[in-house]
């Protein structure tokens, strides 16, 4: 009995399959002017052209590293109080930041964001810089709760740091006692905007002066 | 055993002779530094308190510090209170850290927040606060504003 080897039938790609490309382009030929879903849609929009051989994207490179940015933050897992339980909550599945692109990640080291859910004690401060030092740049903090923003009701205890932005330079403060997963996410959405306005200057931000 | 908060009482003062007043199945005794260990040692061994609750101290400014501690027999109800005044400015204290292991975190605490130092503690150091740190937070002289640099 004969055994055919098999004989590769791959055929060649024609351009007139890719249905939704073909879509796509005629819906960016017959579009407005004026007729702009949203900005970064557009901006990438306006700076696709159909080459000979492929597709090419140009644009600004800050906008689509940006946009990158803004579109895969992910957050160190670092809880250290009642807000933490706040937070796990906006992670877990009812809130659900995944949606945004936001993955809590258990290391530093691959890290964008520091939320720093709850009481920042002195003893706790040096750990907290740590962890902030080991991030890679760029990196964000997001101060969450009363007790990070200024030390809340532990303001006039003898253990508290008055405020987690004399540790680590903040970026965006959430307030309530706790906040809910909504206030964080609100927040989160508001470092998305800045994270998608970031401009390197070669100059690491620093911690406010306690005095 | 059947210890109730009278015989307690009744043989703390024949005892040691000091007063010890009873509420419902509360024993408190106040005792001066010099009989702290011994009452201790009674309380622990012959009343059968075994289990040590918890150990403090209170600030009473000028009239100095006082170290309260707690004994529980927990089979006859009997909850047993001890006080000592130490004194203006004194900090030592005899330690219980030999007779009750609870003792030992206890009164580091204690040390930790009150400066009383425990004389016979195998390991009195910070317990709470970071090993850096100046004064003692509980004491009533104690500023909260106290600079800690480069935090507060």
């Amino acid at each position: 009995m004969e055994v055919k080897p098999p004989t590769p039938q791959i055929p060649a790609p024609v351009w007139t399959e890719f249905k939704d490309l073909q879509e796509w382009e005629k819906y960016h030929q017959e579009r407005a002017p004026d007729d702009k879903t949203s900005d970064t849609l557009a901006a990438i929009a306006d700076a696709i052209h159909h080459m000979p051989g492929g597709w090419i994207v140009t644009t600004t490179t800050e906008k689509i590293f940006n946009w990158a940015r803004k579109s895969s933050i992910w957050p160190v897992t670092f809880g250290l109080a009642c807000c933490a339980i706040e937070m796990m909550a906006t992670f877990a599945s009812r809130f659900d930041v995944e949606r945004f692109g936001m993955v809590p990640w258990a290391s530093p080291r691959h890290s964008d964001l520091m939320i720093v859910s709850g009481t920042v004690t002195i003893k706790m401060a040096p750990m907290l810089k740590r962890i902030y030092d080991q991030m890679p740049d760029p990196k964000w903090v997001v101060s969450m709760g009363s007790c990070a923003n200024s030390g809340g009701p532990f303001r006039h205890g003898y253990h508290v740091v008055k405020g987690v932005d004399r540790v680590v330079p903040v970026d965006v403060y959430v307030p309530g006692c706790p906040p809910t997963p909504d206030s964080l996410m609100y927040g989160l959405l508001k470092l998305q905007e800045q994270v998608g306005e970031f401009q390197k200057t070669g100059k690491r931000p620093t911690a406010s002066d306690p005095k | 055993m059947s210890t109730t908060a009278a015989d307690a009482s009744a043989r703390i003062r024949e005892t040691f002779g000091v007063e010890a007043a009873v509420d419902g199945a509360m024993v408190t005794v106040v005792v001066p530094r010099e009989l702290w260990t011994e009452l201790a040692h009674f309380t622990n061994r012959v009343l059968g308190c075994r289990y040590f609750n918890w150990l403090s101290a209170i600030d009473w400014k000028e009239h100095g510090l006082e170290v309260v501690c707690r004994l529980e027999n927990l089979d006859a109800g009997l909850v047993l209170t001890m006080r000592t005044r130490l004194g203006p400015g004194e900090t030592r204290c005899p330690s219980l850290a030999g007779l009750c292991r609870g003792a030992d975190w206890m009164e580091r605490e204690c040390y930790d927040m009150f400066g009383v130092r425990f004389e016979g503690h195998p390991d009195l150091r910070r317990i709470l606060l970071s090993e850096d740190w100046e004064g003692y937070p509980l004491r009533k002289d104690y500023a909260v504003d106290t600079p800690f640099a480069p935090y507060r």
